[in-house]
């Protein structure tokens, strides 16, 4: 495996410290390689396909075509733009930083004034032993981004990572790395974006968000990676005292994807919502691991997944509670719910808890099934089409996670993306369907 | 031209040989009230069921004439769109759907079959407006996903507040009576009557298991159903004795004819 691993021209650049981790990346990487599969955490992961083959480190490349499509214009504050995992100064959006941001390379941050949090953070809350991706991301980490927001800082424009890939004729890698600190009752919208187009190409993100008490941050992930690619991503979260963290996931690019979501609640009175949609059909799998790591009392966490599956699609997910003796009053509420438009897709959920203290509440559920056939009746009787009522109903289906993200031009896409995707009987949009069960999450 | 001409109708659960409609013969006249009692399991809302066009039921044998055309071959949406209306029993509650949404998809789909143009979001809401103070229903549920979280007599009405903006040909109140309390049934009964006076021409089929409902809407015709076949038709006194002495003289008085 250590043959995967580019030859890094540009170490004698890099400080210590990055070297560090990537050294350890190495390390793990080389003696443990990747996943043969048999492991319980990819057990249902469909990687086969991944292990088979060979990546070259993918090359710089032009990606304006799909920074034209993909971009948030004004609508972000910051875009910060890589492609092929090369950070890209032309098509970013760097200027106009509130006072308190910083957005950054790494290597950057490397020698700026937030070197020593860049070095104090860094690699500390990805796990790469348990995360044999993450070593091989750690093993390469030499360029990625670097954000800070200054405590009481509110940053009011999304800040937006947008990786783009473009493969090329033979099979490339990427390993995008995010290290985002937000200090005490600071404030920020963050949203990370994966596209792609051309052939088979395989991204390996790595991001750690580090949220200190009182913070407010709200995460998108938007994966659309081209159809054949494959996307495998670990995202890790530290959050304080009275920290609320939401986080909504999009997944529908990709043959194969993978997300290992990790959320440790540190302080006492921390609030973690983790909602996903997995959009996907032919032969497209995504696997959904999750983790909510209670480690404080009084802590709430809701999870909602929801997963549109068509054709031959399959999709896991794997939702870990984890409540340490310490986090008594812990209230957690996990759902996961799948919609089977064919007989041939695939779900497979499966809650974990594990309860160490005795004073808590927790809850899961899941759902899997296709359309209600009583549902369609119903609208038939009234005169929609059975085409239009299947449409309305999965596209109800989904907007109750859509219609939850609160950044506008990520609801957007994944809107416009559910009416191309099932023709709707009218210009239906999200706030047309009207009231919803707010049970589940505010 | 009778408005429904159901013609010796034989109806299995689909893909069973279970029977349920064993022959059912039943003429209506534009303007006509009609009312089916039968006991449960005699096969009264599988007619209603088969009549709006459910896949579940299979027809075997017989016609269903709608306005002197068969429906048999048309699907559920097609028969709605040409004027049937199901009020349902159990009606469903649709998570993420609301009324507004779903019903103005309803009211243009049939628009467009008949050439009409579609009704706009302000003629939309007039109408639903219009329709509402007939009803003399004040709060709105145009916003709220269909029947999610409403009483049982909520969905009713409901129902029936459906029925006016649709405004069918022929209504089929699949025992809209049932499970209401008597304000519920009274507001539930007036709504259907003023339909029936501002249009003559209008039909009802109305399903129920109680007489109860009758004191509200007068029926033209009463028809009795056991075990899948019309057995007995009367005017409205047969439904009070009916509901005095419950179906065994029916019973009976078939025993000895057959």
């Amino acid at each position: 495996m250590m043959s995967q691993i580019a030859t890094n021209s540009t170490d004698d650049v890099l400080p210590a410290w990055l070297l560090k981790v990537q050294s350890a990346g190495r390390e793990q990487f080389a003696t443990v390689g990747l996943p043969t599969g048999k492991e319980e955490a990819w057990r249902f992961t469909k990687i086969q396909p991944i292990l088979r083959t060979r990546f070259a480190p993918a090359e710089p490349a032009d990606g304006s075509n799909l920074h034209g499509q993909y971009t948030f214009g004004n609508e972000a504050g910051v875009e910060i733009v890589f492609v092929n995992g090369h950070f890209s100064p032309e098509l970013s959006k760097l200027g106009d930083l509130p006072v308190g941001v910083t957005v950054t390379t790494l290597a950057d941050a490397a020698s700026g004034p937030l070197a020593e949090l860049a070095q104090q953070h860094f690699g500390s809350l990805i796990n790469v032993k348990k995360h044999p991706f993450a070593a091989w991301n750690s093993a390469e980490a030499n360029d990625g981004v670097f954000v800070h927001i200054r405590r009481s800082v509110t940053v009011e424009q999304p800040i937006h990572f947008l990786f783009i890939s473009v493969g090329s004729g033979s099979p490339t890698v990427s390993h995008p790395r995010i290290l985002a600190i937000a200090e005490e009752n600071s404030e920020a919208t963050f949203v990370e974006s994966f596209v792609g187009e051309g052939g088979t190409y395989l991204t390996n993100a790595v991001s750690e968000y580090v949220v200190a008490d009182d913070a407010r941050i709200d995460h998108c992930k938007l994966q659309q990676e081209a159809i054949g690619a494959y996307h495998i991503a670990a995202m890790q979260v530290k959050i304080g005292k009275q920290t609320q963290f939401v986080s909504h996931a999009i997944n529908i690019g990709a043959a194969i994807s993978r997300n290992d979501l990790a959320v440790h609640l540190g302080g006492r009175g921390g609030y973690a919502t983790l909602n996903g949609l997995v959009l996907v059909g032919g032969d497209q799998h995504c696997d959904n691991h999750t983790l909510l790591d209670h480690a404080a009392p009084d802590c709430p966490s809701h999870e909602l997944y929801k997963h549109v599956l068509s054709g031959k699609a399959s999709a896991v997910f794997k939702g870990q509670i984890h409540v340490h003796q310490i986090a008594q009053k812990t209230n957690a509420k996990q759902s996961s719910k799948a919609l089977l438009l064919s007989d041939t897709a695939d779900m497979n959920s499966m809650p974990a808890l594990e309860i160490y203290a005795d004073d808590v509440k927790c809850t899961h559920g899941c759902t899997v099934g296709p359309i209600d056939e009583d549902l369609i009746f119903y609208l038939r009787s009234r005169g929609v089409s059975y085409e239009a009522a299947r449409h309305l109903l999965t596209y109800a289906f989904a907007a109750d996670v859509t219609r939850r993200i609160r950044v506008e031009p990520v609801r957007r896409r994944v809107e416009d993306y559910m009416a191309a995707q099932h023709g709707l009987p009218q210009d239906i949009r999200i706030n047309d369907l009207g009231a919803f069960d707010e049970a589940v999450t505010r | 031209m009778p408005i429904l001409e159901v013609k010796n109708l034989h109806a299995n659960i689909a893909g069973t040989d279970k029977q349920i409609l064993k022959g059912v013969n039943l003429t209506m006249e534009k303007g006509q009230i009609h009312a089916i009692m039968g006991k449960n399991g005699s096969g009264k809302s599988t007619l209603c069921s088969v009549i709006a066009g459910r896949e579940t039921y299979e027809v075997t044998e017989g016609d269903i004439l709608f306005n002197g055309q068969s429906i048999l071959e048309m699907s559920a949406e097609e028969r709605a769109r040409e004027g049937v209306f199901l009020a349902f029993q159990y009606p469903v509650e649709i998570p993420g759907v609301s009324t507004s949404y779903f019903l103005k998809a309803a009211v243009n789909a049939i628009r467009q079959h008949r050439g009409e143009p579609a009704l706009d979001a302000v003629q939309f809401i007039k109408l639903v407006k219009e329709k509402q103070q007939m009803l003399g229903i004040k709060e709105s549920f145009m916003n709220r996903a269909v029947n999610e979280g409403f009483s049982g007599g909520e969905k009713k009405r409901n129902e029936v507040f459906q029925l006016a903006v649709v405004n069918p040909l022929l209504g089929l109140l699949d025992e809209t009576d049932s499970g209401l309390d008597i304000d519920a049934l009274k507001v539930v009964a007036e709504g259907v009557n003023r339909l029936h006076q501002q249009d003559k021409e209008r039909s009802w089929l109305v399903v129920t298991h109680y007489q109860r409902l009758l004191n509200y809407i007068v029926p033209d015709i009463v028809h009795v159903m056991i075990d899948g076949r019309i057995v007995k038709t009367g005017d409205k006194t047969l439904a009070l004795k009916l509901e005095e002495n419950g179906y065994d003289w029916v019973e009976k008085e078939l025993a000895v004819t057959a």
